[in-house]
């Protein structure tokens, strides 16, 4: 474990940070009010952010500032704030959408960082502590956004998890690659910002076929038809 | 490039200008006018490819693989446009659908054309996700056009699973880009397929393996791989027919393309490792494959919507398509390639017909589509030509290559062969048992002759039985050359 004291400072900042988006992410697991939830997910942005302004000064990446702005931009800024509109519109913004089984999602969550780290463990190439541990954390990111959905039974909050899906994937190629390609950068940011556009204009549809934003409502249609 | 540009211009510019125009009547014209245009400039395109070679290596590279696909994309674009004419002025009529929402339906239509477009002539495997997760933004709306409870289900589902799915492709993609940025020295050349293909060996193994697991997940939930597929059904039967069609025709395709090229990749970075590890992107796709095409074959025995029968064909098909590729071997990709064109003009026509035959019951519930042929001969004798070849009867293409198929399998695996067998008895028999009251027997009551437009179908699958009988020498030469670029080796 010497390794983590001989990192520079800015590589155990970078990696503070990374430990903090993981727990913002067990937050967003956690939080059962809808307001509260849109909030963590804007601080993960914020968090997002910093992470990639400090990579760029750390690698001497220009490109990674626009990044940094567009996460403030977007993630931090636009689309919670489209969310609680949205949210609010539809009157559901104070409403609780109850954790399902909170202890046992939590120690899913766990189970899923720990089998993060396996994964990436035996990669010689990611022997450099910092990318093992930034990948294993986007990684579980990623799972945790990916259990998020699974657990969660309101339409809006299912689509904060599959945001927070996104950042984990962002904060994997800021952390391992110093981004992807402007072009592709930009061509990622476009599609997600008119994902959270076409979410709200679904919900609107959810709201007017089924009276509610339960998805647990939503089931029609199902593999076979008896 | 100018032709190039062309064909991704086309749908652009046509999205833009169909989200403006406000005449219905109108839009459908414009909408078969750019298919058209789309069309001529994909076949000027592919003829320059056929006879210079491979095209362009920035950004946008073209050679028979993809090229052949575009032209694809292009014709069942155009004949589902021809087609989509009448359905949906019919479905106006019956005021399913108002004047504003089939200004998005153009307009999606034009939009989901080009994210086809743009997946497959894209060089950058960046760009190549950026524009399936676009497909799926410009048809999700689509799915819920109706907006009846079931299809905004549809929707929700199909926006959120594939959604999901492919975010795992982008951190497969991630770290492809962290592998190649060891082994090419310009990072903005790293993601450039042609560029990787070139250096596939110096990519390190370890991390192709693993990301080509995370890639297969994600462009396989577009495909609709087992168990990655309950989204397929869904938003293939609750959305507009023409929509379905050009979804199963099209979308499964060029998710199955972005599979393909990821393998070429992996094989050519783990070609060093031992034995088992080096086949390991082959026996994955192999086993999805199988998985897939068995469990969709049973699933077509349970179904009681017309739609969500063929969709189950869909996702049937596709297994077994990605277990070919998976496979390997000149024989296989090319029964693959083939199988890959037979199946997508044979399911868009089927998809035509039936969204005709349901307008005619004005129902998709299979047991109140009775006797179509006595309803409306021209519609019922092409659903029963149509299942008759999707179902891989000769002398229709289907059963050229699914015989092609069974071959290699014999040649390499001769045990798989027995489940193969098994499965297109099992599917020919979940169509059939269907099949033979919808076409044959008393007319329903309620059902009427409506206006229909099966110039595409009969124009599918007359092509359909072309490709079965004799393959014209110009396309055997262009599945030879796609050919010998996967899998190393040509077949003729």
């Amino acid at each position: 474990m010497e390794n983590y004291v001989d990192m520079p400072l800015i590589e155990q900042t970078i990696l503070t940070l990374a430990a903090m988006i993981l727990v913002t992410s067990f937050a967003l697991l956690a939080q059962s009010r809808v307001v509260a939830t849109i909030r963590v997910f804007a601080w993960q942005g914020w968090l997002l952010a910093l992470t990639t302004a400090l990579v760029a000064w750390d690698t001497r990446q220009e490109h990674l500032y626009l990044s940094a702005v567009m996460t403030i931009a977007l993630k931090a800024i636009l689309i919670p704030w489209l969310l609680t509109r949205q949210a609010r519109s539809l009157g559901i913004l104070r409403e609780i959408d109850a954790v399902i089984q909170p202890g046992l999602t939590l120690l899913l969550a766990s189970a899923l960082v720990i089998f993060s780290y396996s994964v990436v463990q035996p990669i010689e190439q990611f022997s450099q502590t910092i990318t093992r541990d930034a990948i294993a954390i986007s990684l579980a990111n990623v799972l945790l956004g990916m259990l998020m959905l699974v657990t969660r039974r309101k339409a809006i909050t299912q689509v904060v998890g599959f945001m927070a899906l996104e950042n984990g994937l962002f904060f994997s190629a800021v952390t391992a690659t110093q981004g992807m390609p402007m072009v592709v950068e930009l061509g990622v940011a476009f599609d997600v910002l008119v994902a959270a556009v076409l979410f709200g204009v679904i919900f609107f549809h959810i709201r007017e076929s089924i009276d509610s934003l339960d998805v647990d409502d939503l089931n029609r249609l199902s593999e076979i038809d008896e | 490039m100018t032709l190039l540009a062309a064909v991704l211009l086309i749908p652009l510019v046509g999205a833009l200008l169909l989200s403006v125009l406000r005449n219905p009547h109108l839009a459908a014209r414009v909408n078969i006018a750019l298919a058209g245009l789309g069309f001529a400039a994909t076949i000027l395109l592919a003829r320059s490819v056929m006879n210079k070679g491979a095209l362009g290596g920035g950004q946008f590279y073209i050679d028979a693989f993809n090229v052949y696909l575009i032209a694809l994309t292009a014709f069942v674009g155009l004949t589902t446009a021809l087609f989509s004419r009448p359905y949906m002025s019919h479905e106006l009529d019956k005021r399913r659908v108002d004047a504003g929402r089939m200004r998005l339906y153009h307009a999606s239509f034009q939009g989901f054309i080009f994210t086809m477009q743009l997946a497959l002539s894209s060089n950058n495997l960046g760009i190549l996700w950026v524009a399936l997760e676009g497909a799926t933004l410009a048809t999700v709306l689509l799915v819920s056009l109706y907006r009846t409870p079931e299809s905004v289900e549809a929707a929700w589902k199909y926006f959120i699973l594939c959604g999901v799915g492919i975010a795992q492709a982008l951190f497969g993609t991630v770290l492809l880009y962290f592998a190649a940025s060891h082994a090419v020295a310009d990072p903005e050349q790293a993601l450039l397929w042609s560029v990787l293909y070139a250096d596939a060996d110096k990519l390190e193994p370890a991390i192709m393996s693993i990301a080509f697991v995370f890639l297969l997940v994600g462009y396989g939930t577009k495909v609709g791989l087992v168990p990655l597929h309950n989204w397929l059904p869904d938003a293939h039967s609750e959305g507009p027919t023409p929509m379905s069609a050009v979804l199963s025709g099209l979308l499964l395709n060029v998710a199955l393309y972005a599979v393909v090229r990821m393998k070429m990749l992996t094989d050519g970075a783990l070609a060093g490792s031992h034995a088992q590890l080096a086949g390991m992107a082959g026996y994955l796709m192999m086993g999805f494959g199988l998985l897939s095409f068995t469990v969709a074959g049973l699933f077509l025995h349970r179904q009681r919507d017309l739609k969500r029968l063929f969709s189950y064909s869909s996702i049937e098909h596709m297994g077994l398509m990605s277990f070919a590729f998976g496979l390997g071997g000149p024989l296989a990709t090319f029964g693959a390639l083939l199988h890959m064109t037979v199946h997508s003009l044979t399911k868009s026509a089927i998809f035509v017909t039936v969204g005709h035959a349901s307008q005619i019951s004005g129902t998709q519930v299979i047991e109140k589509i009775r006797g179509l042929i006595s309803t409306q001969p021209n519609v019922g004798w092409g659903l029963l030509l149509g299942s008759i070849s999707i179902a891989g009867f000769p002398p229709f293409g289907v059963f050229t290559s699914e015989f092609l198929l069974l071959s290699a399998t014999i040649d390499t695996w001769p045990w798989l062969a027995i489940p193969l067998l098994a499965g297109f008895t099992v599917a020919f028999t979940g169509i059939f048992r269907h099949l033979h009251p919808i076409v044959f027997g008393p007319r329903a009551e309620g059902a009427t002759a409506i206006k229909v437009n099966m110039i595409p179908v009969y124009l599918h699958l007359a092509l359909v039985l072309w490709l079965g009988l004799a393959i014209p020498g110009f396309v055997a030469r262009w599945f030879d050359q796609a050919t010998r670029l996967i899998s190393g080796q040509g077949l003729l």
